[in-house]
């Protein structure tokens, strides 16, 4: 069938299965726009390329698809620049087109010209610049494999105004339906060492104060049932970091939850004092380890992933399993069931009692607000995720209301938390919820932001409003941008440097409306449940509540970068408990 | 496993696929993470669709398993060799241009016979000459030339293959 490219990117688009394309037109990618009309492929015109991307991240997240994102070239390729790199960072499958100029401008600095394959080479999993327009189903066909498979992650296709332009010759092609992948260098392999794994059993059956420690990971293989069984079989007591966050039940008794530098007290103590770790899609972020010379030291290390890269890069392991998660994880259950199932496990019920000792006396805890005080955050978050459907999918900002929300949040089924972790982009609450919702239209969708987020993407609720993605919006306001005042406060002597951002100007209330949303403002904590069943109840229109908080509130428990995991500084009302 | 001769380096020989950006991609690699590069040499193979990099990279740079894994991601790079010098044969090429007044022109032509370089053009005071040979055997002759004074210098870095097995297979193998 002969056709020219910029059908041909709309008829492999189709093929892969994209059913929603998130993204804003201009000069040279707008001959791939007229087909477009005659696609099945719906479009959502976004007010910033930057939302585009985070949309298509926040429509992975919460249903495992790439996310697609189309815009034009230079200041819209460099706009989606940052969705890129936290797509690289979390491994969100992700594919971005941008238009470029005509082949044979390109390299003369032609008008909106930049050399996007060179800027995104680093924050793309790969990329590709097309240059014929025959190349185009391939590429199509490869960039989605490329996405999809190992550990997964953006891919860019930068193409040339000229291929899919139908008046230009060049754009004329034969189209063809690609079956295959010609990609010597990529071959992703799933399958774990059957030997490690059988070591891996052994050191499981052998541990005394294990600890399964899961990550991003068990999300990405849709491994949380698998993970399920391995820890309802071993007994063994699980943490969640801010990447696995409804990966493992937070109401199942085994559960600690999020560990790391504002991880809970039993989470980071449980893998400090344990004797094994079994790293389950998880890398020894910073953020988790604090101090990594004194990170769980006393522990040997079982690690899995689907990228040897990560084995051995941060911590040396004992046993490393190049894996998919669930594949390995299905395989030890039945190596473990093997070796004797539960009956084979040693007796922890010291191990435990230690653990429900933590829990006891450092469980998460702030002070209510008083008389005339603001609310505190932290009640706020309660409130909402008392007043919400169990399986409401969250999306957050970076930053202190990020933290609260992955602390006091009960996240029981995966896949409903959409956060920014290894980058921490500020900005992504807005768009990365509203891609959350055209993937999950079915589910209630709380974006929980800060006052500093909220100014940074804010626009995208236009998008929201006009597209028909009744989104709700959880503003957390606090006047500062709180986390950098925390550290200010505790580490440069309270000397606070532009960190205050004021508690009126703007106006959230009247800002939401204008953008088209429904604008409600909360004072008080009696107005809190109210407010929320009253956003609950709109879904014809965005809703944004702004909830004027408290701002000297602090996140605790924290352990201050660069220091050990066993200095964790726990909330002051526990600062006498013994540890 | 981590393959380091002397100097203190270890090659990696890397067929990558013969596309546009991929010395890019690998030099970017190199780069960001924060590895160097001592020396860098690429070429074509007998198969189009490949070229062969061949990295010398500074062991104490950076864990040389992480080098490899991380290279080892890039979806142009097809495979990696690690080449221990020592199972290895490599070889350099070195145009140099030095001063030769034609009263001592004599010695640095004695130097050229011993070490079999070859003389690719004469001048009235000075002469250009080629050394092809082992990194080593090159840095030699270059420190004896330097006092007659090197004009101009050119080293390619240097190119490895693994050497070859010795032993005959064993007949009575299976």
């Amino acid at each position: 069938m002969n056709m020219n490219g910029g059908q041909a990117l709309m008829k492999a688009l189709e093929n892969e299965g994209v059913d929603i394309l998130f993204g804003l037109p201009g000069g040279a990618i707008l001959p791939v726009y007229d087909p477009l009309i005659d696609s099945s492929i719906r479009h959502v015109l976004v007010r910033h390329e930057q939302g585009a991307g985070h949309m298509a991240e926040g429509y992975a997240h919460a249903t495992g698809r790439p996310g697609v994102a189309m815009v034009t070239s230079g200041p819209a390729a460099t706009n989606i620049v940052t969705p890129l790199c936290d797509a690289y960072m979390d491994s969100i499958p992700m594919v971005v087109v941008t238009g470029q100029v005509p082949y044979a401008a390109i390299g003369t600095d032609a008008f909106q010209e930049c050399d996007t394959t060179g800027i995104t080479m680093s924050v793309t999993k790969h990329n590709y610049l097309v240059t014929e327009a025959a190349d185009i189903p391939q590429v199509i066909h490869d960039a989605f494999y490329i996405a999809t498979t190992g550990r997964p992650g953006p891919v860019l296709v930068d193409i040339p105004k000229d291929i899919v332009d139908p008046n230009n010759p060049r754009s004329a092609m034969e189209w063809y339906t690609p079956d295959s992948h010609d990609l010597p260098g990529y071959l992703p392999n799933q399958a774990g060492d059957a030997e490690l794994i059988r070591q891996a059993a052994k050191l499981i059956c052998e541990a005394e104060r294990p600890v399964l420690y899961t990550g991003g990971g068990i999300l990405k293989s849709r491994g949380a049932e698998a993970l399920l069984e391995l820890a309802e079989l071993t007994g063994i007591p699980v943490v969640t970091t801010l990447m696995n966050r409804g990966g493992f039940p937070d109401d199942h008794p085994q559960c600690l939850g999020m560990p790391g530098m504002h991880g809970n007290y039993t989470a980071v103590t449980a893998m400090q004092e344990a004797d094994l770790l079994i790293a389950l899609g998880a890398r020894f972020d910073d953020r988790v380890t604090g101090k990594v010379g004194e990170f769980a030291p006393l522990a040997k290390i079982i690690h899995v992933d689907i990228d040897s890269a990560e084995l051995g890069k941060v911590r040396r392991p004992d046993v490393a399993i190049q894996g998919d998660c669930r594949v390995v994880i299905e395989e030890l259950v039945k190596a473990l069931k093997e070796m004797g199932g539960s009956e084979a496990q040693p007796d922890r019920n010291q191990w435990r009692s230690r653990i429900s000792g933590w829990q006891e006396r450092f469980p998460l805890t702030y002070e209510q607000s008083k008389g005339d005080e603001l609310l505190k955050p932290q009640y706020v978050l309660e409130q909402l995720r008392d007043s919400t459907p169990s399986d409401t999918i969250v999306a957050s900002g970076v930053g202190q209301h990020q933290m609260w929300t992955s602390q006091y949040w009960k996240f029981n089924h995966p896949y409903t938390w959409v956060n920014s972790g290894g980058l921490g982009t500020m900005g992504f609450a807005i768009p990365a919820a509203i891609g959350a919702k055209a993937g999950r239209p079915d589910r209630m969708v709380w974006a929980v932001d800060g006052d500093g987020c909220f100014q940074m993407t804010a626009q995208e609720l236009v998008t929201a409003a006009t597209e028909g993605f009744p989104i709700k919006v959880a503003l957390i306001n606090n006047a500062y941008l709180g986390m950098v005042r925390q550290w200010q406060e505790m580490f440069y002597e309270e000397r606070y440097s532009e960190v205050y951002l004021t508690r009126d100007v703007p106006d959230y209330k009247m800002w939401a409306e204008a953008l088209g949303c429904v604008g409600l403002r909360v004072e008080s904590p009696e107005e809190v449940g109210p407010a929320i069943a009253q956003a609950n109840e709109i879904n014809d229109q965005p809703v944004v509540v702004e909830f004027r908080c408290e701002a000297e509130e602090n996140v605790f428990p924290m352990v201050p970068a660069g220091m050990s995991n066993s200095d964790v500084v726990v909330d002051p009302s526990q600062r006498d408990q013994p540890r | 496993m981590t393959a380091a001769d002397d100097g203190g380096t270890t090659t990696l020989v890397v067929r990558v696929e013969n596309k546009a950006g991929v010395l890019a991609r690998v030099a970017g690699l190199f780069a960001r993470r924060g590895f160097n590069i001592e020396s860098l040499a690429v070429a074509p193979t007998d198969d189009e669709r490949f070229s062969r990099l061949t990295i010398v990279v500074g062991v104490d740079a950076a864990p040389m398993e992480q080098v490899v894994k991380q290279l080892d991601k890039l979806v142009n790079v097809v495979d990696i060799q690690e080449l221990n010098p020592s199972a290895s044969v490599e070889r350099e090429l070195m145009m140099v241009t030095v001063r030769a007044e034609p009263e001592i022109r004599g010695q640095i032509l004695d130097l050229v016979r011993i070490f079999q370089a070859t003389v690719l053009n004469v001048g009235y005071d000075e002469i250009m000459v080629s050394l092809t040979g082992s990194p080593s055997r090159v840095d030699d002759f270059e420190g004896l030339l330097r006092p007659y004074g090197i004009v101009d210098v050119q080293r390619t870095g240097k190119v490895a293959l693994p050497k070859l097995v010795k032993a005959a297979p064993d007949p009575l193998a299976p």
